[in-house]
């Protein structure tokens, strides 16, 4: 896989809805194996702005590249091989209830036809490293909070992308659990991986800076402010 | 995905891609039944349209080589004009046989009207020739100045008058059979389409997922396509088995028989009808693939 100089980039993004700005002016460089907190308030656009970041919206104004390429030049077929290199963690996680929790951290494998080659052998290794390999053949409404969550990040690393998104992921599980899915992007981050995280949990952020060097964005008055010495 | 992946993947499968839409669901029942009831009523169609076929094709082919001499005169002339009219025929180019019908032959032709113990003897009927055509036929109109001249009351029918109308309307009814397949197999497809739409609206979910893990539309439509061409498959095969069923049981074609009691497939026909879940599930592949090419097009 290529080098790229990039990981993500917006500029100049804006982003309208309901008439009015969600975002404005909106520009910033995630280099790759940096580690990202984005905060602001509920309803700011830290939620809209990661989908910009795969794709999944487009910009009113301004230009998302991911990896060097311009999405807005891409089909549907290149977003789709673009999302391949981009994991995302929702804060409601989005599973297939039907499948257990396996066969849902395996699916980017069975999708993108690699589901017999060696990533796929890295599947129960990837599940103990969550701590759900009791879990494994479990249904997904049948986990809790934090072992969704954990599914959710598995699911987002199993092929190996260059970049982590995660949404909220510590929205809905105690500060125990929160701090071991942080040590889990934390070990991602070590290992190369750019990682955004979306959260108004100041306690995390602070944890975060303890053990790694991080940068802080926020998002106030439809703009992006670098906000790391506040915290 | 090559065209030759694809077809392979739609015949066996790809376990995964079949278990990521979940298997119930009304729209599973909505399209068996569908296919069901189609391709029923088309093996009827069929039916109807093949029986058309072959009483159209008797009556403009066989029907349209033979003609009847019809004599009437006393009954001590009978035999004199009966002998002169066939020496007449065996003279005229183009008749290759002529044969008087024996009194038999003639009470058969009216016991369907007044029943066997008939007493054909005893009436003043006309004397019956049959008249066979040779290839090239006769002059109809030659012969019948002739026969005027030489046989004075019998009379040439050739069947043209009355069997025009109906080979015309055999045709026609086969043209009918065929239209309503047409009609079948477009009701089919519409309705496998909005069965195919409502499971893809059904699971926008599901489809969202598998775009958030960086699935390809041709991937999403697949797992459907293949589980709405099955079903159809399914469903028609029902359908036609019962279908073929039900002919089966229908009266059988006797000698007197034409369309109403002839609808049965005839010897090799029987193979037509094991077609139809065939075409059942190509018009499924197709209705769904475009199903999904157009909704997964409008799904964010």
């Amino acid at each position: 896989m290529e080098r790229v100089k990039n990981v993500i980039e917006l500029e100049n993004v804006a982003y309208t809805y309901g008439g009015g700005y969600l975002l404005s002016g909106v520009s910033v460089v995630l280099a790759p194996g940096t580690f990202h907190f984005l905060t602001g308030p509920s309803g700011a656009g830290k939620t809209t702005l990661l989908s910009l970041c795969t794709g999944a919206l487009h910009p009113s104004e301004g230009a998302v590249r991911a990896f060097g390429a311009d999405l807005s030049t891409l089909d549907r077929d290149g977003l789709a091989l673009m999302r391949r290199r981009i994991g995302m963690v929702h804060q409601d996680c989005r599973f297939l209830d039907h499948l257990p929790v396996a066969e849902n951290i395996a699916l980017p494998l069975a999708v993108s036809g690699r589901a017999g080659d060696t990533a796929a052998a890295n599947l129960r290794e990837l599940i103990a490293w969550v701590g759900l390999s009791h879990r494994a053949n479990a249904l997904p409404p049948e986990l809790s909070g934090g072992e969704r969550q954990r599914a959710a990040l598995a699911r987002a690393v199993m092929m190996s992308p260059d970049v982590i998104l995660a949404d909220e992921p510590t929205g809905n599980v105690d500060w125990e659990m929160s701090q071991r899915l942080l040590q889990l992007l934390v070990e991602l981050n070590r290992m190369g991986k750019t990682i955004v995280i979306a959260t108004h949990d100041l306690n995390l952020i602070r944890a975060a800076k303890a053990q790694i060097q991080t940068r802080v964005l926020r998002i106030a008055g439809r703009r992006l402010q670098l906000a790391g010495a506040a915290l | 995905m090559s065209r030759g992946l694809m077809l392979r993947t739609l015949i066996f499968g790809d376990d995964q891609a079949n278990r990521i839409v979940p298997p119930s669901g009304y729209t599973a029942r909505l399209t068996i039944f569908a296919a069901g009831a189609m391709a029923f009523l088309a093996v009827f169609a069929l039916s109807l349209s093949l029986a058309a076929g072959r009483v159209s094709h008797r009556w403009s082919q066989e029907l349209a080589q033979a003609a009847t001499l019809r004599i009437s005169a006393p009954a001590d002339q009978m035999a004199d004009l009966t002998a002169k009219a066939l020496q007449v025929l065996s003279q005229t180019p183009g008749v290759a046989r002529a044969r008087a019908l024996s009194a038999e032959e003639q009470s058969a032709l009216l016991a369907p009207w007044f029943g066997n113990e008939l007493p054909v003897e005893n009436l003043s009927l006309p004397q019956l020739v049959e008249v066979i055509e040779d290839d090239p036929g006769y002059d109809a109109t030659g012969l019948r100045l002739r026969l005027e001249a030489e046989v004075p009351g019998a009379v040439l029918d050739d069947h043209d008058r009355w069997r025009r109308p109906l080979v015309a309307a055999a045709r026609a009814l086969k043209l009918l059979g065929w239209v309503s397949i047409l009609l079948i197999g477009g009701a089919m497809a519409t309705m496998i389409t909005l069965a195919a739409n409502a499971a893809l609206s059904a699971n926008a979910q599901i489809i969202s997922v598998l775009r958030l893990v960086g699935a390809q539309d041709r991937y999403i439509a697949s797992a459907f396509v293949r589980r709405f061409t099955l079903r159809a498959l399914a469903g028609a095969a029902a359908g036609t088995v019962l279908g073929m069923v039900g002919v089966m049981l229908l009266p059988s074609a006797s000698a007197e028989g034409s369309i109403l009691t002839g609808l049965g497939f005839h010897g090799g026909g029987w193979i037509l009808p094991l077609l139809i879940p065939v075409l059942a599930a190509l018009v499924a592949l197709g209705a769904t693939t475009q199903a999904a090419r157009t909704r997964l097009r409008s799904l964010p």
